[in-house]
């Protein structure tokens, strides 16, 4: 069974001051099969933990350890991570001008499952994860993001998580910016990878919404850059009538 | 409506963009054109035209030093009805469609010893490209090359640019009314070659004139499309595709002239630099006259830098005389190879050489797709595959 372990994880970023920690000692396990839900108020480091898990280049390591099944993610880069099993969407999908969604979808698939998709499948498993997500079929021939919505973005980027079927998923803010319907056809595309049972899902996100839609096992707080509180779904409950207030006092030492 | 615009986008420390501050379409060159190479000063690279220009590259084609020397292969493969002839200079079909505009054209105009005319009688729809190909074997030639469209006739022209000389050689398009014509032009020289070159375009009544200039090679390239109109309703698409080396210098000087009513330009160039001293510079002038009433027109230049130390000039001008068009506008925009899209494409398992790949195909393919040429289209992607390649390794 597929088990992100994350510990003590320390993360800085340079900044013309010198290197700014924003994250400080996070411990965290995800196994196949669980969700979690990691909430926060904005600027307490839950998408710096995102991108640090992908490997982006702007996020320094400079304590603690990642492994997945107990390979060294932090030794891998950025490709080797998402061969390993890792996926990331993304809060803000990146546009990719020229580059035609089809295409790249098939060469990210390609790249993930090691060999080509056999095309004749490889389509109709396509046009049928597009019909789930209520994807126009013309979104095919356009390009990666360009002039996407918001809601566009996001369900291109669920589109991804269902073709790719990664061991890990890591979902930054996939509610952010969506509009109720939107958000349940969001919702419905990372239930059915859950439902098979295949997944961890870290679910990271500022409201409590989405839980509606996804129900986590575990939900952590998070603030000043490690998990402050852990609980179960209840304590999603508990944001929601008391939000982050008592969180956000305490240590604000940033 | 005339809306002019400039849009210069993510420049950086290694590419640089200048925008002129006014246009100076009419008042840039430092003489005025002629035939005669006498009628120009030698430049001391402090002019407008000349400033970009490394001249101690130009092995003497700008100070009368560089002699005929050379040898240069020449292919010439023509369908049925076509026409070539070498003919004298002072023949009466040679310089009809503009006058050389700087020292080294008319140098070439000055030197050269035969000219080719070749000719597409009128209404003849061409089945096939008339393809040139000219193999440079070392030393200096010099030439001068006029296609002739008869009117509501049809060709394609590819005209490719191997191996090594230093050349310079001047190249007319005179289309008849209604005629169409598409030339490709391909600068594919070895890294030590110097190319310079004015391809004119004289655009008849209603005709349509398609230019795609592809420059690869060569150690100096320096181009100037420049397009006239013979009459009311032209229409004029030129489109440039570079790919600019360590070392390279690579300049695309253009300029349309809208001195009649009713016609139509559209200017794309897209470039990729890559490695130390490389050093593109794109010059888009448009001058649209008094009399050019309903003219439309928009030209466009981007440039992708894909590493440190190269360098990127682009200067669009739009000079407007006239209140009385449909539209007018240009931009330019130079940007870095972006990190953010190397992490989202390598965020989803695809290897960094793959992803930069990606990413250069996709600035070029939108253009590439407007040549519509297959075979042309096939090999330029190879072109461009190729050098990437050499930039990853």
């Amino acid at each position: 069974m597929a088990t992100l372990e994350i510990n003590d994880l320390h993360v800085s970023v340079e900044t013309e001051n010198g290197p700014n920690e924003i994250l400080r000692g996070v411990d965290l396990t995800v196994k196949q099969g669980e969700t979690h839900a990691i909430m926060g108020p904005n600027g307490s480091g839950k998408s710096t933990l995102a991108y640090s898990l992908a490997g982006h280049p702007k996020y320094k390591i400079t304590s603690g350890t990642v492994t997945l099944d107990g390979e060294d993610v932090l030794e891998m880069s950025v490709d080797e991570r998402a061969r390993a099993g890792l996926f990331l969407a993304m809060q803000y999908p990146v546009e990719i001008p020229g580059v035609s969604v089809s295409n790249f979808l098939r060469t990210a698939a390609t790249a993930v499952r090691g060999e080509a998709p056999k095309l004749r499948t490889w389509v109709k498993e396509v046009k049928e994860a597009m019909v789930r997500l209520k994807i126009d079929p013309v979104f095919a021939e356009r390009n990666v993001n360009e002039g996407f919505s918001g809601g566009e973005k996001k369900r291109h980027e669920i589109l991804q998580l269902e073709l790719l079927k990664p061991k890990i998923a890591v979902l930054d803010e996939t509610d952010s910016g969506l509009d109720v319907d939107a958000l349940r056809v969001v919702s419905e595309g990372v239930n059915r990878v859950r439902e098979s049972g295949e997944v961890g899902t870290l679910l990271i996100t500022h409201y409590t919404r989405i839980l509606r839609y996804i129900k986590p096992d575990h939900v952590h707080v998070f603030a000043h850059g490690r998990i402050a509180e852990s609980g179960g779904p209840e304590l999603a409950d508990k944001l929601e009538a008391e939000g982050y207030e008592s969180y956000v006092k305490g240590g604000a030492t940033a | 409506m005339a809306e002019a615009q400039n849009i210069p986008g993510g420049s950086n420390t290694t590419g640089s963009i200048a925008v002129a501050a006014e246009s100076t379409v009419a008042t840039r060159m430092s003489a005025a054109p002629s035939f005669d190479v006498a009628e120009f000063p030698v430049p001391h690279g402090r002019e407008e035209e000349w400033r970009f220009t490394p001249l101690e590259r130009l092995r003497g084609l700008h100070d009368g030093t560089a002699q005929a020397s050379g040898s240069l292969k020449v292919e010439v493969s023509a369908p049925e009805g076509v026409t070539v002839e070498a003919v004298a200079r002072e023949d009466e079909r040679i310089g009809r469609a503009g006058k050389p505009v700087d020292r080294v054209a008319a140098q070439a105009f000055s030197s050269f010893e035969k000219a080719s005319v070749v000719s597409v009688p009128k209404e003849a729809v061409l089945t096939e490209p008339i393809r040139l190909s000219l193999h440079g074997e070392g030393g200096v030639s010099f030439g001068h090359t006029v296609f002739e469209i008869g009117a509501f006739a049809e060709a394609v022209i590819v005209i490719d640019h191997t191996g090594d000389n230093v050349r310079a050689a001047n190249v007319e398009y005179v289309l008849g009314d209604g005629a169409k014509l598409t030339v490709v032009s391909v600068q594919d020289w070895d890294a030590t070659a110097v190319h310079c070159s004015q391809h004119n375009a004289l655009v008849g009544r209603d005709a349509s004139f398609k230019s795609v200039v592809v420059t690869f090679g060569g150690d100096v390239v320096r181009l100037h499309p420049r397009v006239n109109y013979a009459g009311p309703g032209g229409e004029a698409e030129l489109y440039g595709l570079y790919f600019t080396d360590s070392g390279q210098h690579q300049e695309h000087r253009l300029f349309v002239d809208h001195d009649s009513p009713h016609c139509r330009s559209n200017v794309a160039y897209k470039g990729a630099l890559q490695g130390e001293r490389a050093h593109a510079v794109w010059i888009g002038d448009v001058l649209i006259r008094k009399a050019a009433e309903g003219t439309d027109t928009y030209e466009l230049n981007r440039n992708l830098v894909l590493g440190d130390g190269a360098r990127v000039d682009s200067v669009p001008n739009l000079e407007i005389e006239t209140g009385e068009i449909v539209g007018a506008g240009h931009a330019s925009a130079t940007g870095r190879f972006e990190d953010e899209q190397l992490f989202y494409l390598m965020a989803r398992g695809i290897s960094e050489q793959e992803a930069r790949r990606l990413v250069v195909m996709g600035f070029f393919t939108e253009l590439i797709q407007k040549i519509g040429l297959p075979d042309v289209e096939s090999r330029l992607i190879a072109k461009i595959e190729a050098e990437l390649e050499v930039s990853v390794s």
